[in-house]
């Protein structure tokens, strides 16, 4: 269909891949067919104009949505059907395009979340205590402060995520992801509302996030930060692919320019 | 054959009373997204207004029996819809923007005010219609017997509805009606005035709801301060049947919920009556949460 | 102010524990009601404080729990006491059964569905279910709790196995809060998305959530059986359930000492006034619509930083 297949991702193994994905909603079609892979430890940019389906794609990977039709296979395992959370224990972490925090709670707590899943007690050994359950709580809050020291929220652990900075907050849903010590992790427009500064040192804890290993799949509409850290950009139009490959193939793709970088050019 | 059709439209009466209500209920929750649990009481002050004003003013002997329903009619509608609007501006339109247990809990607080407001003035026991104003005569309709009031009620019902409905349709602030329902901030955007929306919102539905009241007041005779909550509870259950925030869905739902619980009573078990119209609640809730007529929308994410 | 915390609350104590020796029998007995109403409301707490989930038909679950220990012992001799933990299960499972149909539903529609559970359980109580509930009259002659050899009568005797159970109840409850399964409620309540997108089996939450709160307040029903003696369907009216959840937001959603506090002022307040009891509820609904816009939060509302003990140890980070 296109030619830029990703010549030297094939070499890796695709950690995610996504086949014939389709998605109606009433009559409007948000997603049509879309299909492309995720290579282990690469960092790959989703793209494309406002409506395109991009948010679609990831609530259908994270099984927020069920997709009409398409597989998704995630390190070989077929996630169609399975509840998020159930997705989320696969080793899947993702944030949100309006940032969906615990409001209420401190930013450690928030963090704790993501440490759930592999916890075990249960009521009946919080309410007596257990040895085992305090030794569980002990390093759940351990991994927490080490993910909030990683983001670079170390100190605020005790303040209400309602109370941090537009930044912080995105960078406290990054770390609540990465609390559950996942293989891939999905932002849904990470700098969104990110001044420069803050922008600047996103593209710097992504690359991290990359040197512990884990996977990247992100939206993402400032076009410095996709053209910096993506390997590998897929675009998407109306809800179709129309072009996949390196940033600088995707930048010369005349279909992506007219669809995309020239109607932003235009506006 | 004769008893079915006595309990069908019996059940087509009470049916017709609790669409009434389910559609101050569906518009509400339309426009605003709010259970307005005061409206069931709201319902109880247009029977126990109507009983006040039927017996201080004595309307029917200075005016004749249709003159005077008539007046009498309008003057239950328009205190309520005044009640309806006081009720609008004190309990909802303060949390307009809070979240929406704090819009809940308000709801329930304005109920219970509202119903113990009731029991101080006239006293806990039930209230008497004065049985000789009222129209005994039965109908001769096919060789069936139907009372006189049963079919002006249903009638009434069906009018309002139908009144209800052309106005929904046909003008601008009916117009404006549907619109906010559908997407309040766009509806705004478009220079409607959705505080107007809201406050019509809030005239139209107690409006109807106090008729409704003043017609169980005539139908059975006797008015109980409590009577809104489980009235209430019905006719909510109606507006879920019909689907939520549609308001054609709340007439049909109504009548239909009038009838099952006529039908169930009768041939199932009377004792059981009043559990009835809480079982549909749950099964629709279970099986189909959008109600009959509802459209599935997709939550957002 | 946080300082006088742990005084404020050994003198509060003390004072339960001795108020027997002070007061009259008919003030013991209102201090038990209030006794039954914390327990019950920290029991909704769980699922509407922690959870956010709209439950006002918390009554039904009360009475099964009240109805079990009364069939129980009326029917089989079993001791009153001994059906605690028996009205407790009953209670919990009842409330899983039915929730499981419905606990996805959106916030208010979840409030109406309890409140249409809790009147059929109470046409069913008086309809005399199974021909065991006793209709209208309902059940009498329960005999008196035992314990340990020793026969509880006197309010003043009940006074110390009410408190008893609920100093114990949030004894627990903290630990529960300061716990994995206590965030994820606050999760639940906070984000249900989110929650979800995070890991949480926000289903079973909820499900487990509705049959702890309603296990335990199928205890406190084993508790109202044994002190009344006698159990009966308007005992366990809707307005009981519309009383407990306006403990739980007017103490402070989520907030222990909150809802102890409105307990003493929701079931406490109206006996001191009892010549004006007619306006009590009226009273009540206004409070209801002043306080969302005054102070939707409660009196005392939960301080966002709850933690547990093994977490504070890293403070000093």
């Amino acid at each position: 269909m296109n030619s830029f297949s990703a010549n030297d991702g094939d070499r890796e193994l695709p950690l995610l891949a996504l086949q014939g994905l389709t998605k109606t909603f009433g009559g409007l079609t948000a997603v049509k067919d879309v299909s492309f892979t995720v290579e282990k430890g690469a960092i790959v940019g989703l793209i494309g104009p406002n409506g395109a389906g991009k948010t679609t794609v990831f609530n259908l990977i994270t099984g927020n949505y069920q997709s009409d039709r398409g597989q998704i296979i995630f390190a070989d395992q077929l996630l169609n059907g399975l509840r998020t959370h159930r997705i989320i224990m696969r080793g899947l972490a993702r944030t949100f395009q309006n940032i969906r925090l615990f409001h209420q709670l401190t930013a450690l707590e928030n963090v704790l979340a993501g440490c759930h899943y592999r916890m075990r007690g249960g009521i009946i050994a919080s309410m007596l205590r257990f040895p085992t359950q305090q030794h569980e709580e002990q390093a759940a809050a351990d991994c927490a402060w080490r993910e909030l020291e990683f983001v670079g929220l170390g100190q605020y652990g005790w303040i209400a995520a309602k109370n941090l900075s537009y930044g912080d907050q995105r960078r406290l849903e990054i770390a609540r992801a990465l609390a559950t010590q996942p293989r891939l992790l999905i932002l849904d427009e990470p700098a969104g509302g990110m001044n420069e500064q803050e922008t600047k040192a996103l593209i710097g804890l992504i690359g991290q996030i990359q040197e512990r290993g884990i996977t990247i799949l992100l939206i993402e509409h400032d076009m410095r930060l996709v053209m910096q850290v993506c390997e590998k950009l897929v675009v998407l139009e109306y809800g179709s692919k129309i072009a996949e490959g390196s940033p600088d193939q995707v930048r010369c793709d005349s279909k992506v320019i007219e669809a995309y970088l020239g109607a932003e050019d235009e506006a | 054959m004769e008893e079915f059709i006595q309990q069908l439209t019996n059940g087509l009466a009470v049916g017709g009373i609790y669409a009434l209500i389910a559609l101050g209920y569906t518009m509400v929750y339309g426009v605003l997204k709010l259970i307005n649990f005061a409206h069931g009481d709201l319902f109880t002050y247009g029977a126990y207004l109507g009983l006040t004003l039927l017996t201080s003013l004595a309307l029917t002997d200075r005016l004749g029996f249709t003159l005077g329903m008539v007046v009498l009619v309008l003057m239950v509608m328009g205190l309520v819809a005044v009640l309806g609007a006081i009720l609008e501006r004190a309990a909802y339109r303060p949390l307009r923007e809070s979240p929406r247990l704090s819009a809940v809990v308000s709801a329930l607080g304005a109920s219970i005010f509202l119903q113990n407001a009731l029991m101080l003035i006239y006293g806990a026991r039930f209230q008497v219609y004065p049985d000789n104003i009222l129209p005994t005569a039965t109908l001769n309709i096919f060789g069936l017997y139907l009372p006189l009031m049963r079919v002006l009620i249903v009638l009434a019902s069906v009018l309002m509805m139908i009144v209800l409905y052309v106005f929904i349709q046909k003008t601008r602030i009916g117009t404006a009606i549907r619109a906010a329902a559908i997407d309040q901030g766009a509806a705004r955007l478009m220079g409607i005035d959705v505080n107007r929306v809201i406050l019509m919102v809030f005239l139209l539905g107690p409006a109807l709801g106090g008729i409704a009241g003043l017609m169980v007041g005539l139908y059975y005779g006797q008015v109980n301060f409590t009577m809104g909550w489980v009235y209430g509870m019905k006719a909510f259950t109606a507006a879920i049947l019909g689907g939520i925030g549609n308001i054609p869905g709340a007439m049909v739902g109504g009548l239909l919920l009038g009838v099952i619980e006529a039908l169930g009573a009768a041939y199932l078990s009377i004792a059981w009556k009043d559990a009835i119209a809480f079982c549909v609640l749950i099964l629709i809730l279970i099986i189909r949460p959008t109600g009959l007529l509802g459209e599935r929308v997709a939550d957002k994410i | 102010m946080k300082r006088f915390k742990p005084f404020t609350i050994a003198l509060f104590v003390a004072s339960l524990v001795f108020a027997p020796l002070f007061l009259n029998t008919y003030q013991v007995d209102v201090l038990n009601s209030i006794g039954l109403y914390t327990l019950l409301a920290l029991s909704l707490n769980l699922i509407l404080g922690e959870a956010g989930l709209f439950n006002m038909g918390h009554a039904a679950f009360y009475a099964i729990g009240a109805y079990t220990s009364a069939i129980l012992n009326t029917r089989y001799q079993i001791p009153i006491l001994w059906t605690l933990p028996l009205s407790g299960l009953i209670a919990g499972l009842f409330a899983l059964v039915v929730a499981r149909p419905v606990v996805h539903l959106r916030g208010d529609y979840l409030l109406i569905v309890t409140i249409g559970v809790g009147e059929i359980v109470r046409i069913a109580l008086v309809n005399d279910v199974f021909g065991l509930t006793g209709g209208a009259n309902g059940i009498f002659s329960i005999s008196r709790p035992k314990l340990l050899g020793f026969t509880i009568r006197q309010p003043q005797e009940f006074h110390y196995l009410i408190w008893g159970f609920v100093a114990l109840t949030i004894f627990l409850f903290i630990r529960l809060k300061q716990s994995r399964f206590g965030r994820a409620l606050n999760y639940l309540r906070e984000d249900e998305v989110a929650a979800e997108g995070i890991g949480i089996d926000t289903n079973y939450y909820k499900l487990a959530v509705f049959g702890l709160g309603a296990a335990w307040a199928g205890m406190a029903g084993t508790l109202f059986a044994a002190k009344m003696t006698i159990v009966s369907p308007e005992s366990f009216s809707f307005w009981e359930s519309v009383m407990l959840f306006m403990i739980v937001i007017l103490g402070g959603a989520g907030s222990i000492t909150g809802i102890v506090v409105a307990a003493f002022l929701v079931i406490g307040l109206p006996e001191l006034f009892r010549e004006f009891a007619g306006a009590r509820m009226l009273v009540f609904g206004l409070v209801m619509m002043v306080m969302m816009v005054v102070r939707p939060q409660g009196l005392l509302p939960a301080r966002s930083q709850q933690l547990s003990p093994t977490l504070l140890k890293e403070s000093n980070r």
